[in-house]
């Protein structure tokens, strides 16, 4: 990955506002994703992380606000542009959203198939690439219904990664799964941002992923109904003044001045540490 | 677009073309993917890869460089150039690993210096879980003999299924009426009652009122050949109570409320919901047949008697309007054509397909498969079901119950 292309800004989210009728979710939303980031969308249950993302990837209308792609906002752009815009991104719900009457294979090569030119023998190799790179090679035949839930959560980032998109979605990737399973999805997040180059925004309260993983969060406060921190979570839990952000990065305190990351860098040391005493509590 | 550049290969002013966010409309205007193939030395292969290689642009086939790969039996070593690629993405990884995959089988040294950054990291993490054993169904041709087989096979078994099925709902019922609990929701049934009984009646009413004008309509015209016009009571008379009326509501409810249960218990299915109740200690058969079951036995009978009563009533208008007989002289004949034993056989047989209804909807819910398209499926089978039930049973009905004299 070019050094030069990695810290522009990717995705600039301005005053955005989201809204479900006359009922706010939050207001005044402003943070900025840079390329090559692993940007952590976090905050209690119901604080609106979920309908942000909604926000980001076109399917909800902002109620005020701007959502700027590179220079272009994408709710100003014309339907066929938004669409544009919004290939360059994937996503991976949060239960892998496979359609479940296709097998694996069908659900990767889907968007293959409708967006790109390759014949359908290149696209079956690059099909069976994508599932290697998640740990489901073999498993080309297979219909979501026949795997576990962390496999159909595999298959969906093999989906979300199609096309190779610029910026991969995660809607709570490490939700229901086993410690372990959980840190090798990290560590395939982290090998992606590093190795393919791709921008990460991800929705999630696991404190060992976002400890271990993020360069930079946004924190929705679902009392004040706005962001209350913008920043490194790892310097954040340090700095942050608002009590709501350290109760939440801590578990309440919970989580000691030992336990937390020592240094913004070490990720893998730190990957453990908050994992084993959260367990522990 | 996952532009990636080589960072050593490549000069600065370069890095910058691809890392400006690319507008997808206008791809970048970079060159093709290429590879060229060269011999440094006798058992060595150099693949000189050139151009954009991504997903979205054209790439060259593998068997290509397998090929190359078979070509020179000399070959001990597989190098890679990249100094004249530009952006890539998996469709590079995966043109490397079908080349890699091959030189492995072939025990040949791969040299991955050459390759750009990140690359190493990909293939390992790529090939880091080998391919589970077995696991690709194999989608061989099967034979007639085959196919019959298994057809037989799944006919057995969903006949066994069908069994089970209908002694499971009869032990339900027998719960019920024994009075020992059968859990259900009374709030589920008034519902189920709800919409089987008052929220069909619209389509009901249309349907049969629209079916007693159209028979009255046609059959006028045959009986005024005969002058027998007031016959035409007769005629609407036996045929709503004693077959229109029961099958053709028995047909509404399977298309509108026998596909709702089957689509209904059918998610719940997708969504392990089953699985809760019986975890729950609630016995699906209890909780969800059941109060369907009971919702179209009650509901089917009353619907009957309304499909009659409007269907009788198109007659009438038709006979009035068209036969100019007078309302009181059709209502007259009406009775005296219709005995009552015949009302009494259509309940029992609006019951009866109630009861068949549901049974087919429940059924192909609870046989459902967890998939959107098993749902559908279920759906689909159930109404076919519930038809072909209640033609059967209707006519099993006109041999045992004939609603008038039958031969001499």
């Amino acid at each position: 990955m070019a050094q030069s292309a990695r810290g522009e800004p990717i995705i600039t989210v301005e005053q955005l506002t989201m809204a479900f009728g006359s009922f706010v979710v939050q207001k005044d939303l402003n943070f900025t994703v840079k390329r090559g980031d692993i940007f952590v969308i976090m905050g209690g249950s119901g604080c609106g992380k979920s309908t942000l993302l909604r926000h980001l990837i076109g399917l909800q209308t902002p109620a005020a606000g701007k959502v700027y792609y590179g220079r272009e906002s994408l709710w100003d752009a014309k339907p066929a542009d938004r669409l544009s815009i919004l290939r360059r991104t994937g996503v991976l719900y949060q239960s892998g959203a496979l359609f479940t009457s296709m097998t694996l294979a069908e659900n990767v090569s889907l968007p293959l198939q409708t967006y790109t030119t390759l014949p359908p023998g290149q696209i079956r190799e690059i099909v069976s690439t994508k599932l290697a790179l998640v740990g489901l090679a073999g498993y080309e035949d297979f219909f979501p219904s026949a795997i576990s839930g962390g496999m159909m959560k595999r298959a969906g980032l093999a989906r979300a990664m199609a096309l190779d998109p610029e910026i991969l979605y995660f809607d709570e990737p490490s939700a229901g799964l086993d410690p372990i399973t959980s840190k090798r999805l990290d560590d395939l997040i982290l090998q992606l941002r590093d190795d393919l180059g791709a921008t990460i925004v991800m929705v999630t309260h696991e404190l060992p992923s976002i400890f271990a993983i993020a360069d930079n969060s946004v924190f929705l406060d679902n009392v004040k109904r706005t962001a209350t921190a913008v920043g490194d979570p790892k310097e954040m839990v340090r700095t942050t003044n608002d009590e709501m952000v350290r109760e939440f990065l801590t578990r309440e305190g919970t989580l000691n001045e030992v336990a937390l990351p020592a240094a913004a860098t070490s990720s893998a040391a730190s990957a453990s540490s908050p994992s084993s005493s959260a367990g522990a509590s | 677009m996952l532009s990636l550049l080589r960072r050593l290969a490549l000069p600065n002013s370069c890095s910058e073309v691809t890392s400006a966010l690319v507008d997808d409309n206008s791809p970048a205007p970079e060159i093709a993917a290429g590879v060229q193939y060269a011999h440094p030395d006798a058992a060595t292969l150099l693949l000189a890869l050139g151009g954009a290689w991504t997903v979205r642009g054209k790439l060259p086939a593998v068997s290509d460089a397998i090929r190359e790969i078979d070509a020179a039996p000399a070959v001990r070593r597989v190098t890679f150039d990249t100094r004249a690629l530009g952006a890539w993405d998996t469709a590079l990884l995966t043109f490397l690993l079908g080349v890699i995959r091959h030189a492995k089988g072939k025990q040949l040294t791969i040299d991955r210096d050459g390759l750009p950054q990140g690359m190493s990291g990909l293939i390992d993490l790529a090939t880091a879980v080998p391919p589970v054993e077995g696991a690709a169904e194999k989608r061989s041709r099967r034979s007639l003999v085959t196919i019959f087989g298994e057809a037989a096979i799944d006919f057995a078994a969903g006949t066994g299924r069908l069994m089970a099925f209908i002694g499971e709902a009869a032990m339900s019922f027998g719960r019920l009426l024994t009075g020992r609990p059968a859990r259900f929701r009374h709030s589920d049934l008034w519902l189920f009652i709800e919409q089987a009984g008052v929220d069909a009646l619209p389509i009901v009413s249309l349907l049969s009122l629209l079916q007693g004008l159209t028979m009255a309509f046609l059959g006028a015209a045959q009986l005024q050949m005969f002058g027998a016009q007031i016959y035409v009571a007769n005629l609407i008379g036996m045929s709503m109570a004693a077959e229109v009326g029961a099958v053709m509501t028995a047909i509404i409810m399977a298309g509108r409320t026998g596909a709702a249960y089957a689509a209904q218990i059918g998610t719940m299915q997708v969504n392990q919901e089953i699985d809760a109740l019986r975890t729950m200690g609630l016995e699906p058969m209890d909780f969800l047949v059941l109060p369907r079951m009971l919702a179209l036995i009650l509901m089917m009978p009353l619907l009957y008697l309304y499909a009659n009563l409007l269907g009788m009533f198109g007659g009438g208008v038709i006979a009035v309007l068209v036969l100019g007989i007078t309302p009181e002289q059709f209502v007259n004949q009406l009775f005296a054509a219709v005995p009552l034993s015949v009302f009494v056989t259509g309940l029992c047989k609006s019951a009866v397909f109630g009861l068949l209804v549901a049974l087919s909807g429940c059924m192909q819910g609870v046989n459902c498969g967890r998939s959107a398209a098993a749902v559908g499926d279920a759906t689909t089978s159930a109404v076919v079901m519930a038809i072909v039930a209640i033609i059967v049973g209707d006519g099993i009905f006109g041999v045992l119950a004939p609603p008038f004299p039958v031969g001499q």
